[in-house]
């Protein structure tokens, strides 16, 4: 959770993702952070996030990014 | 024909209750667009007419609305990116003769703090007026095909944005090309990608405006959910799309359908930036044999485009699409530094002849005079042509090929650069997703910047090796988890040149 928080915080500082339920939906990722966030999640977890796990219900709270992170952790 | 609404009045007339314009939350059909857009152009006569209207609202069927309703006030309009620095929006609406803002509720707020003594219209008040059918016609009677349409600001390199000034007669031409070349009708059903203050957008939007097609604003967030954008383009029947290729290649770097497909899709065109090779190429082996691929060449100056090529054979992963032949009613040539005529294979600088090109720049007659030039090889009477700023050349089939942009094209050691030549084979390597070259002068330094995994860092310069000679080797080659992106969508070059040494 704390890594997840971090990485968000580097896309883009200064937002409140902690309690953000809607992240995607509210704008506060655009589609540049997206990639970034990506990029830097699987680069820091070892992870291969595939296009089927690339959706907005898996962005939209940090608990819906920690869970997907940690189903892809469990696959390698 | 001398207004491009009478395009609008006649698919109004054939398709009054077809669905022509939809956004993310609602649509709108051809008579409901043009009911809004007269009651906004009565709202707008009480100004004068050949007014600067400066749109601001996102992309959506109000903008749309406001678009069309400026044109029915005899203004022409000048849609700004409300999503862009507050300072870059004063810059344009200082360079502009007393214009009036045209913005919606969601944008009042951005409108009053960036106006200063400027009249503001709102659309949600505008589309309450009563239309006077007289005072539109009054004002139409007197209009010429000359007249204007809109502005179009690029963002110029270096800091003032250059507005483009196209009029009602250059529009109504290129749009007939397009839409002739590629068969548009009321079946014609578009994904929009592209903003609508950026020259491709003039493409799907007024090919619907002319053949009642249907132009589905594809919601940006789609962009970065491949998935949800292919079921998007299903739910839509989207079956033409003209993106730029950033946004193309972004399904094939995802290798999207593999998992779904677009079930309708016909026709894929593409402008504004190099399309790679291999990204295209993974469109090519997916879906329908039956797809018709184009790539569209050409600048602001020429309304969006002066040459196009088909697709119609294959190419590797390492080779560059032509550009082309031209387009119908606009002629191009390619001038040697000398200023003679280039032959086969010979490079020179892309001009082109049209009624599709611009009146010029708007409150700039230095950069107009610049690049709006007599015909170099007409020396008999006034010949006004448009010099592209691109070195291209053309080959034994009679394609025009691209080389670099005149700016882009560096010296180092006595050697000619092709930057475009490096990315070519940098862009062939499995993995790379995209990549930009380029040279800052100051620290004579060539760098290949590139979008993929670090580890593939030794296969790009194995890739470019094999492709160009060795004193077009970069300097330096750098991964980043991400190439920057301009408000168009395409890679930001200039951002990288300046600062390629902190990604």
């Amino acid at each position: 959770m704390e890594t997840v928080l971090e990485i968000l915080a580097k896309v883009k500082p200064n937002v409140d993702f902690k309690n953000a339920t809607a992240i995607v939906d509210d704008g506060l990722l655009d589609s540049m952070d997206i990639v970034m966030l990506v990029g830097e999640l699987n680069d820091e977890f070892d992870i291969e996030i595939q296009v089927t796990d690339l959706v907005p219900e898996n962005f939209n709270t940090v608990d819906a990014i920690v869970k997907m992170v940690e189903r892809l952790e469990d696959e390698d | 024909m001398k207004n491009v609404l009478e395009f609008f009045e006649h698919t109004v007339e054939k398709f009054p209750n077809k669905v022509g314009f939809t956004d993310e939350n609602r649509c709108s059909t051809f008579s409901e667009a043009m009911e809004k857009s007269k009651k906004i152009g009565t709202s707008l006569l009480q100004y004068g007419n050949r007014k600067a209207v400066a749109i601001l609202i996102d992309k959506n069927c109000n903008c749309i609305h406001s678009m069309l309703g400026t044109l029915y006030a005899g203004d022409f309009y000048i849609v700004v990116d409300v999503h862009s620095p507050k300072d870059r929006i004063i810059n344009i609406l200082s360079s502009l003769d007393e214009p009036i803002i045209l913005t919606d509720n969601s944008s009042l707020q951005l409108a009053k703090e960036v106006s200063s003594n400027e009249t503001i219209v709102v659309y949600e008040e505008a589309i309450e007026t009563t239309v006077d059918i007289d005072g539109l016609d009054s004002v139409r009677s007197d209009m010429i095909d000359m007249d204007i349409a809109y502005i179009l600001f690029t963002s110029g390199s270096t800091g003032m944005p250059k507005g483009t000034v196209i009029s009602h007669r250059a529009l109504i031409s290129y749009i007939n090309w397009v839409t002739e070349e590629f068969k548009f009708d009321e079946n014609t059903s578009f994904g929009s990608q592209t903003p609508l203050y950026f020259s491709m957008s003039v493409t799907d939007f007024y090919s619907t405006v002319k053949c009642g097609c249907t132009y589905n604003i594809i919601p940006k967030k789609y962009f970065s959910f491949p998935l949800n954008l292919v079921n998007y383009l299903n739910e839509k029947k989207v079956n033409t799309i003209y993106w730029v290729p950033t946004a193309i290649s972004i399904l094939s770097n995802w290798k999207v359908f593999d998992v779904a497909k677009p079930e309708y899709l016909k026709t894929v065109l593409f402008a504004g930036e190099v399309m790679p090779t291999k990204q295209l190429n993974y469109w090519i082996k997916s879906l329908d044999d039956d797809i018709t691929y184009a790539n569209l060449f050409g600048p602001t100056e020429t309304t969006d485009i002066c040459t196009f090529y088909r697709v119609n054979r294959e190419f590797a992963d390492d080779e560059s699409l032509p550009i082309g032949i031209h387009c119908d009613n606009c002629q191009v040539f390619i001038v040697k530094e000398d200023g003679t005529e280039a032959g086969v294979d010979e490079e020179g600088e892309l001009y082109a002849r049209t009624t599709f090109m611009a009146e010029g720049y708007y409150g700039n007659p230095e950069k107009t005079a610049e690049a709006f030039v007599q015909n170099p090889l007409n020396k008999y009477y006034p010949e006004r042509v448009y010099k592209t700023g691109d070195i291209v050349k053309m080959n034994v089939k009679g394609e025009i090929i691209y080389i670099s942009r005149k700016d882009f094209q560096i010296k180092r050691s006595g050697y000619r650069i092709e930057l475009g030549e490096i990315e070519a084979g940098a862009n062939s390597v499995d993995g790379v997703k995209g990549c930009a070259c380029i040279f800052n002068k100051e620290d004579n330094c060539l760098a290949l910047v590139y979008e993929g995994k670090s580890k593939d860092s030794d296969k790009v310069m194995d890739a470019v090796r094999n492709k160009v000679p060795s004193y077009m080797y970069p300097d330096k080659i750098i991964r980043v988890k991400e190439l920057p992106k301009n408000a168009n969508g395409k890679i930001d070059r200039n951002y990288l040149t300046k600062n390629y040494k902190e990604l």
